[in-house]
């Protein structure tokens, strides 16, 4: 179990630091120095401010300072602003951490009831609409759906205030954002409760005269649980994406909606710096959900 | 004791405890009902099966209609509707300034008076945008566009997923771990933020010639194909290898191999074959999922270059009059989740037609 868990870090580990590596290259394949300015700057200005910011050095070399201010936790200034990119993260994350939890907690809970609900009721009505909704829902982009929602609940009927710094309404955004790995944990966890329900020590446990709840919490839904776990690390990636596109078009001030701006403003150091950020927040989510479904499943063996 | 030949007809001496059947209850089957058993079921091939399991089921049904619909309309509208997706409405040549987010089926003034003294002019079915061009033809346009990215990427995806992985399968061994590494590698990339960390520098860094359909999309689009085919491959790999793990255990491919059939043989004639409904269900669900990636590239800001549309651009486009021109999302919107849900169900159908083995 422990030589599990220390290759897996070290996997967790090599991953970012391959992420971090990719971004920064590629980041410095971008035609164009940061001091291109519409004014033109002095040759003696260019050649001291790249001296303060390590430019003159050789590529490998600035890696590896970049990677050592990583770790210090500082990430530089953004191109366009000059603020600190910590700081834009200090005040941004907390939003998207709040909204996104949120929004996973949304996801797993009613998509495992949903699930489970769809899986007992086999072939009857609940389980059709369910299948059904869960259908559509995986049809629709999150944008649409954060579009619309705003559409409709904020603007034609006007239930919600749009958001602002006074009004953090976190509804619809979770709902936006939610709607996707719902569906998605919805169907997983019908098959996994279908699967479960099918097994031995159920219709043993039927055989014993245990009472139905007990052998649906006890019994079914521990194990059905299982599948879940494992695909929660792939569903809190998709919300980090996801989040990108709620968040602007909600306009919350999260990491997501910052990136996108970057994005369209090319402010290349606040992209590479949000890309390795997020790539190291869901590396370590990964990675979370692989030991813990390890841990929960003594079946598997450690590789 | 006499010897008694064997009669069928006639129910031998019954003895008192034997348990043997008193023939005499039953009755002989006439002709007509022996006949009845001769019928037995058409022979059918995998494929017919298949066709026939998938024409039963109507949600797949539905979704390969409406696939069908929208395709014959991208294909014909263009040739109906007097528009361009980039051309800015004029009337007698004259730049029509009254023309710009008129709702569906609206005219302008200058589109009226016009009609009124006896011109003919095409309807915008769904009206116009900010720049005065038919919105119609620009969500047409746009849907090609989205189709046509959803189709070229996966076939790019299945090309080189299944080169990668049935080397990777056949080889086994040293080669096949080392490979299987490297997809590992690629596997546990976030893929989005590759993806648009990919776009951000190659829209930048390749320029392309303008006039060809490639350069009239965009560097973006380019970027787009080229980080399919540099990370969403993995996938179908680990895929094609682990059935070609388990089929090239067979007798068969043992026999073509005693016969000194080459590898590259085997790998085409016996080994693809065998594993192409596990091929055809995972690209057919890999194209909506190309169409959204396109789609969520576009609305970030990554996705086609203007004036080209996009469905997602043009959604991304639509936020801003939100309040006033709410119809402006909702079609492109609508096209989106149609042509995903259609694929999704047609992925399906296919899914449960063809691979037996798959449990939903």
């Amino acid at each position: 179990m422990a030589r599990y868990i220390v290759k897996r870090i070290i996997l967790a580990i090599l991953t970012v630091f391959i992420i971090a590596a990719l971004t920064f290259f590629l980041m410095h394949a971008v035609p164009g120095g940061p001091f291109n300015r519409e004014k033109a700057l002095s040759e003696a200005t260019i050649k001291s401010l790249n001296e303060r910011y390590n430019l003159d050095k050789p590529l490998p070399t600035q890696f590896l300072l970049y990677v050592k201010e990583l770790m210090r936790g500082d990430f530089g200034v953004s191109l366009k602003n000059g603020r600190e990119i910590s700081e834009i993260f200090r005040e941004s994350f907390p939003i998207s951490c709040k909204l996104g939890l949120m929004a996973i907690a949304v996801a797993l809970l009613i998509g495992t009831f949903l699930g489970s609900l769809a899986a007992l009721m086999r072939n009857r009505l609940p389980d059709r609409i369910i299948i059904f909704l869960t259908t559509l829902f995986t049809s629709i982009p999150s944008f649409i759906l954060a579009t619309f929602l705003l559409l409709i609940f904020c603007i034609l009927l006007g239930w919600v205030d749009v958001w602002s710094a006074d009004s953090q309404n976190y509804i619809l955004p979770v709902i936006a954002l939610a709607a996707y790995p719902m569906a998605y944990t919805t169907r997983l966890a019908k098959t996994s409760m279908l699967d479960a329900l099918s097994q031995d020590y159920i219709r043993t446990a039927k055989a014993k005269g245990v009472k139905k709840g007990a052998i649906i919490f006890k019994h079914a839904l521990r194990n059905s649980l299982i599948p879940i776990i494992t695909y929660a690390g792939p569903q809190i990636a998709y919300i980090i994406t996801g989040s990108m596109v709620v968040e602007t078009v909600f306009t919350i001030g999260g990491i997501g909606s910052k990136f996108v701006s970057a994005i369209n403003n090319r402010d290349y150091t606040l992209i590479m710096a949000t890309t390795i950020f997020l790539a190291v927040l869901m590396v370590t989510a990964t990675l979370i959900c692989d030991i813990v479904y390890k841990v929960v499943d003594p079946r598997i063996k450690y590789e | 004791m006499e010897k008694q030949a064997y009669d069928p007809n006639q129910t031998p001496k019954k003895q008192i405890l034997s348990l043997q059947i008193d023939l005499t209850k039953f009755e002989k089957a006439t002709d007509e009902e022996k006949r009845q058993q001769d019928v037995m079921s058409e022979s059918t091939t995998f494929l017919k099966d298949g066709m026939r399991k998938l024409r039963k089921n109507k949600l797949a049904m539905f979704g390969i209609i409406v696939i069908i619909l929208i395709l014959l309309t991208i294909v014909v509208a263009p040739a109906v509707v007097p528009y361009g997706y980039e051309e800015i409405l004029s009337v007698e040549g004259k730049r029509d300034k009254g023309a710009k987010n008129l709702g569906p089926l609206q005219y302008s003034d200058a589109e009226k008076a016009y009609i009124e003294k006896g011109g003919s002019r095409f309807p915008h079915l769904f009206g116009t945008d900010e720049q005065s061009r038919d919105y119609f033809i620009r969500v047409i346009y746009g849907t090609r566009v989205s189709l046509f990215v959803g189709f070229f990427a996966s076939i790019i995806v299945l090309i080189i997923g299944m080169l990668y992985g049935s080397i990777s399968g056949y080889a086994g061994g040293k080669v096949d771990m080392i490979m299987m590494r490297i997809v590992d590698v690629i596997y546990s990339l976030p893929d989005m933020l590759m993806v648009i960390l990919l776009s951000v520098v190659l829209g930048s860094v390749i320029s392309l010639p303008k006039g060809s359909f490639i350069g009239n999309m965009g560097s973006n689009m380019l970027s787009l194909f080229i980080v399919f085919g540099v990370l969403y491959w993995v996938g179908m790999a680990r895929l094609i290898r682990g059935q070609i793990l388990s089929i090239k255990e067979n007798d068969y491919i043992l026999a073509a191999r005693s016969i000194g059939a080459k590898p590259s043989r085997i790998i085409r004639r016996h080994i693809l074959p065998n594993c192409l409904s596990v091929i055809i269900i995972s690209t057919a669900l890999q194209i909506p999922s190309a169409i959204f990636t396109e789609s969520y590239l576009s609305f970030v800001g990554l996705g086609v270059q203007a004036p080209m549309p996009s469905l997602g651009s043009l959604a991304n486009a639509a936020r801003g009059g939100l309040a006033s021109y709410p119809y402006k999302l909702v079609f492109p919107a609508i096209m989106i989740c149609l042509i995903v849900l259609s694929l999704n169900l047609i992925g399906d159908g296919l899914r449960d037609a063809f691979d037996p083995k798959l449990k939903r």
